[in-house]
């Protein structure tokens, strides 16, 4: 009999299984830092999770609040300076897998973090790109997760953060690069890929118990099905109950160090 | 060869109206301290560096220090937006920042083009992404090789960088491990340098032979504040203050709760107050973290909140501040308390 559990769950449970044991993953904060470690705590334990802040292979004990906790650098095998990270080991080409988020994302899976409405004059200035733009092209593949709503699936980005698939087909290509960029997207609804020939993400597979009618009503554009669209497995209880007991003792660590 | 000075001297010796000011310090060893001096000393002009601006930057862009951002992540990290950064973005309070706006590899190449006395950095970057559009510093070069077209930015060559390392010697050595950022480059790429430290000491001792040294003629003061890397942290001395950093979100929100604790906490204050902060936050203190553990978050949070008045609860604070939990995180308490609470002691 499956648990009963909570969208944002089941999305960092279904994020998480996309990871595999071999993958070298740069991991962005949040959302992401959750997922990779819910991986490696679950069926890929040998995963080699990067963060910005220089410490590779790293593997906390309790999510990070931010990318350069002390937890990170104290259970990594090595850390190293910023400019030798994105030199040597992002544009290096030594990780295959980049896992971000972002405020806003199109159907080519291009990502906006900087703002909304024009740059010059932002009804909202966000936090920006910080390691993104270079994270998107350089790292061998592109895993997204976000939580689907009309304002963050949008029509039209107010500004490219980070390439996805740019206008969609062979644009990457002509870009000159030679990376796949999003090949997963997973969100609180459902997992797309990109259509192989016009790069604009599918639905692959969706939620159970989550209708065709609440993806339409949460994406800004009109969304296309794979040909073959699966039904997501729910959370094991072993999933969950390690990603419950992750988050507990997090919150826990960082309340601890304030009292 | 670096000087022994006092916060304040270090500070009207090396920092003047409108200089360049780079602080740095990657999550790890922000200069916190430092960044409060300049507000205290009521430095105006300034162009500010910084990987990620973080709460020094917030608060020196909310007492009007600053007329230009250089950044790349502008965020409270882990926690939201930098509200006073925001305010200045969006509404030019309490005066317009110019802003110029790069991603981290770009800034963490430029950092490095100036210690290597270069006129600008190279890297395969900004590729499809609209911030070269914005910002005419992002430019491109051919390579004479193989004909590929690459990303330059220019070299960034502060007028004075400040940092916090772990510890200096009486020679004037300075030290620092762990995350070390782009601490090394932001110094050798600056005129002039300020580096606050945890401690003073006869000598290293023991240490790991590729660990950052910034030898004594490569720096310019010294200045003894322990502590004074609060809410960041120093590796080996105190943790990070993560939910520090939480409480000051609703703090930084509102101008006026803002003003009020720049008063009470930093202009009616002085760096004394930085190793007192800490004391909570020093490792190998296992009764406090015990006693940390019984209360909810929320509770924790606020007791925080307090700190950044730095006085007990409801005392010190103006009286319109108040912290919640945000409702997600304080549900994370609900989760039932397991056995493994079993944090490494460090």
């Amino acid at each position: 009999m499956a648990e009963a559990y909570k969208p944002n769950e089941m999305m960092t449970i279904a994020a998480a299984r996309a990871l595999r044991n071999d993958d070298v993953c740069f991991v962005g904060i949040g959302m992401p830092s959750a997922a990779c470690n819910l991986a490696r705590l679950t069926h890929a334990p040998d995963i080699t999770l990067i963060y910005e802040s220089g410490t590779l292979a790293t593997k906390p004990n309790v999510l990070p609040l931010s990318i350069g906790d002390g937890e990170l650098c104290d259970t990594a095998l090595t850390t190293v300076s910023v400019p030798e990270m994105f030199r040597y080991w992002l544009q290096g080409g030594r990780i295959t897998l980049g896992f971000l988020g972002g405020a806003q994302i199109d159907r080519f899976a291009n990502l906006n973090t900087t703002v909304v409405g024009p740059y010059d004059k932002p009804k909202v200035r966000l936090p920006g790109g910080g390691g993104a733009p270079e994270i998107a092209v350089a790292c061998g593949e592109i895993y997204i997760i976000m939580a689907q709503s009309p304002r963050s699936f949008v029509s039209r980005l107010d500004f490219v953060t980070s390439l996805g698939h740019g206008e969609g087909g062979d644009h990457r290509a002509r870009l000159g690069l030679e990376t796949k960029g999003p090949t997963r997207l997973v969100t609180d609804l459902a997992i797309f890929a990109p259509d192989p020939e016009t790069k604009e993400m599918s639905v692959i597979s969706i939620h159970p118990g989550v209708t065709r009618e609440r993806i339409r009503e949460n994406t800004g554009w009109p969304v296309r099905y794979a040909a073959e669209v699966a039904e997501t497995a729910p959370p094991t209880r072993a999933e969950l109950e390690v990603l419950r007991e992750l988050h507990a003792r997090t919150a826990r660590a960082h309340g601890a160090q304030a009292a | 060869m670096a000087q022994f000075l006092s916060l304040s001297d270090a500070v009207e010796a090396h920092v003047r109206d409108g200089d360049s000011v780079a602080m740095e310090g990657f999550t790890h060893l922000i200069p916190n301290a430092a960044a409060h001096e300049v507000i205290r000393q009521k430095r105006r002009h300034l162009t500010l560096i910084r990987m990620t601006p973080d709460l020094p930057y917030d608060q020196l862009i909310g007492m009007g220090c600053a007329d230009r951002l250089v950044f790349s992540w502008g965020g409270n990290p882990g926690v939201g937006s930098l509200h006073r950064l925001r305010d200045a973005v969006e509404n030019g309070w309490p005066q317009p920042l110019a802003i110029e706006e790069h991603s981290h590899a770009a800034m963490a190449n430029a950092y490095e083009a100036g210690a290597a006395n270069l006129p600008f950095a190279l890297l395969r970057g900004y590729i499809g992404a609209d911030l070269a559009k914005v910002n005419p510093n992002i430019r491109s070069v051919t390579c004479p090789f193989t004909g590929e077209t690459l990303a330059a930015v220019p070299a960034i060559r502060p007028d004075v960088s400040i940092i916090h390392a772990l510890k200096a010697d009486r020679a004037g050595n300075v030290y620092l491990e762990g995350i070390v950022g782009v601490q090394k480059e932001a110094v050798l790429a600056a005129k002039r340098s300020i580096v606050t430290v945890e401690e003073i000491v006869d000598d290293f001792g023991p240490r790991n032979a590729n660990a950052v040294i910034l030898p004594s003629w490569t720096v310019g003061a010294i200045v003894c504040v322990p502590g004074g890397a609060h809410p960041s942290y120093a590796q080996g001395y105190y943790k990070r203050d993560n939910a520090y950093y939480i409480a000051w979100d609703p703090i930084a929100r509102d101008r006026d709760t803002f003003l009020a604790w720049i008063k009470a906490n930093v202009l009616e204050k002085g760096p004394e107050v930085f190793a007192e902060i800490v004391k909570p936050l020093r490792q190998a203190a296992p009764a406090a973290k015990k006693a940390a553990r019984k209360g909810a978050l929320g509770t924790r949070i606020a007791k925080a909140a307090a700190r950044l008045f730095r006085g007990k609860p409801g005392e010190a604070g103006p009286g319109k501040t108040k912290v919640k939990a945000k409702p997600g995180r304080a549900k994370q308490t609900k989760a039932p308390a397991r056995k493994s609470a079993r944090r490494r002691a460090r």
